[in-house]
């Protein structure tokens, strides 16, 4: 259990790197492309990413909640539901988030916020209705996870990577296009020669820079859904309860209706795709029954 | 003059050092102590949660006095332990724990009892207080493993022997003058 959240962490750590890896190699390329020096390009796309980095940490989770018609609830409107969530920030030694419900009969369940102290969980009210206390234990002690591990604010910061790298990779493709013309008149003069290659280069990778960025953000998501199964395993000592909870929403093929494409890679199942067998690049979530599978193999080590 | 600088420097750095070490593990020392109080709020929570329970039953059990003195006794000895003594407290605990089982398996053979409202809430009440209880202690146990396992590691060992940090307990889920414990009788 202690080594397989740690192997998470390593690899989230590892595809964050990469996010990087990409940014820079980006910046470099269409820097040595404008100014014929890459590390202009690479200040540049920094610059980009710690601006639009801030502006989404301050924007506030509350929006996430207002998006997902979700209502904030005190201990007397659900009391096992207010007992559970409590049960589970003693287990973490997290303070005690606020609870919020949503009325849809689909059933899932989500986590917002920052940091501990300003975290949120929502869960809509078919998902309560459908599980029992063990099972409820396990799908909270999931969501505390993400709050425990930073993973909303993880999340965040690799949406703003892959917003800049997406950014200034369609910058350089439409100058490229709209300004083809002055700079191929220009470089006669200035010659030229040696833009040959390193703009197909840039060119290329420009190309499929942001497919990259998008396929390591959804990896990125995939692994810290394990680690959030495999941190709610330690947290309530109890793999089953999660893995009885996961079957019984995969068993539901009601789609959420306050969900979207923004919102979907928050949710403990993703709330608008298909239960798959194999794991797709382009998906948010590991298949559910590789899920359940770990959570019960923990079960008997 | 040199050899002075570079001296003052090594003692600066070793002295730093050592401050380094000896905040860390006051730290975890106070989330150890924190763990705890954790544990302390949830069984006064369930001290103050029993006297309701009792009267409820008692107005529907009419042969199961033994087992309701049981429980009242179990907790008037569970109130009375004062202080951080940790096995003393983690022994009355399990040993009231055990007496509520035993009340709550003999509640089974009162229906009305049962679907009483205030039973209901009342008994999910205990049962979350119970889980809190033993997650505490699962979070405190944690914690004293962090904070002693740093106690005893080189060198922090040294420091620690020179600022008088003890190790702390761990709160046993069965020990065993518990196992011993009377059995309740019906």
């Amino acid at each position: 259990m202690y080594n397989l959240i740690e192997k998470n962490k390593r690899n989230s750590v590892f595809l964050f790197l990469a996010l990087i890896a990409v940014l820079i190699v980006l910046g470099f390329l269409i820097g040595e492309y404008f100014f014929e020096a890459g590390v202009y390009g690479v200040v540049i796309a920094g610059v980009l990413a710690t601006i639009s980095g801030l502006c989404a940490f301050y924007s506030g989770a509350s929006i996430i909640m207002a998006f997902s018609r979700a209502k904030r609830i005190e201990k007397k409107d659900h009391q096992r539901l207010w007992n559970v969530v409590e049960e589970m920030s003693i287990a973490s030694g997290l303070p005690m988030p606020k609870i919020y419900m949503i009325d849809d009969t689909a059933p899932n369940a989500f986590a917002t916020g920052r940091n501990p102290e300003h975290a949120s969980v929502a869960i809509t009210s078919g998902l309560l209705d459908k599980l029992d206390r063990e099972e409820l234990q396990g799908v909270m002690a999931h969501e505390l996870s993400h709050i425990q591990n930073y993973d909303i604010l993880f999340g965040t910061m690799i949406a703003v990577m892959v917003g800049t790298i997406v950014l200034i990779a369609d910058f350089f493709l439409r100058s490229l296009f709209y300004g083809n013309r002055r700079r191929s008149s220009s470089s006669s003069s200035s010659g030229g020669k040696s833009a040959g290659p390193l703009m197909i280069i840039a060119l290329v990778f420009a190309i499929l820079a942001p497919v990259l960025a998008r396929i390591i953000q959804f990896s990125v998501s995939r692994q810290r859904e394990f680690l959030a199964d495999a941190s709610a395993a330690k947290m309530t000592r109890n793999p089953i309860g999660l893995a009885r909870a996961l079957e019984k929403i995969s068993s539901d093929k009601e789609p959420l209706e306050a969900a979207n494409r923004g919102t979907q890679h928050l949710y403990i199942v993703n709330p608008l795709k298909k239960v798959k067998e194999k794991s797709g690049l382009m998906d948010t979530h590991p298949p559910i029954g590789e899920r359940i599978r770990i959570l019960k193999d923990l079960h008997h080590v | 003059m040199g050899g002075f600088i570079v001296l003052l420097v090594i003692v600066v750095v070793v002295i730093s050092w050592v401050i380094g070490i000896y905040n860390r593990m006051v730290t975890i020392r106070n989330r150890v102590k924190n763990a705890w109080s954790q544990i302390d709020v949830q069984l006064k929570r369930r001290h103050d949660l029993i006297p309701n329970l009792v009267e409820i039953c008692k107005g529907y059990m009419k042969h199961e006095r033994e087992t309701l003195e049981a429980v009242i006794k179990a907790r008037q000895m569970a109130v009375d332990i004062k202080g951080d003594n940790v096995e003393q407290v983690a022994k009355m605990e399990n040993m009231l724990s055990q007496t509520l089982k035993s009340l709550f398996a003999v509640s089974e053979n009162y229906p009305d009892l049962k679907a009483n409202q205030n039973m209901l809430s009342l008994q999910e009440e205990l049962t979350s207080t119970e889980n809190k209880i033993s997650f505490a202690r699962q979070h405190y146990n944690d914690q004293v493993m962090v904070y002693n396992t740093k106690l005893e590691v080189f060198p922090n060992n040294i420091i620690a022997g020179m600022f008088n940090f003890v190790k702390s307990e761990f709160f046993e889920v069965e020990t065993e003058a518990e196992r011993k414990a009377p059995e309740v009788k019906f």
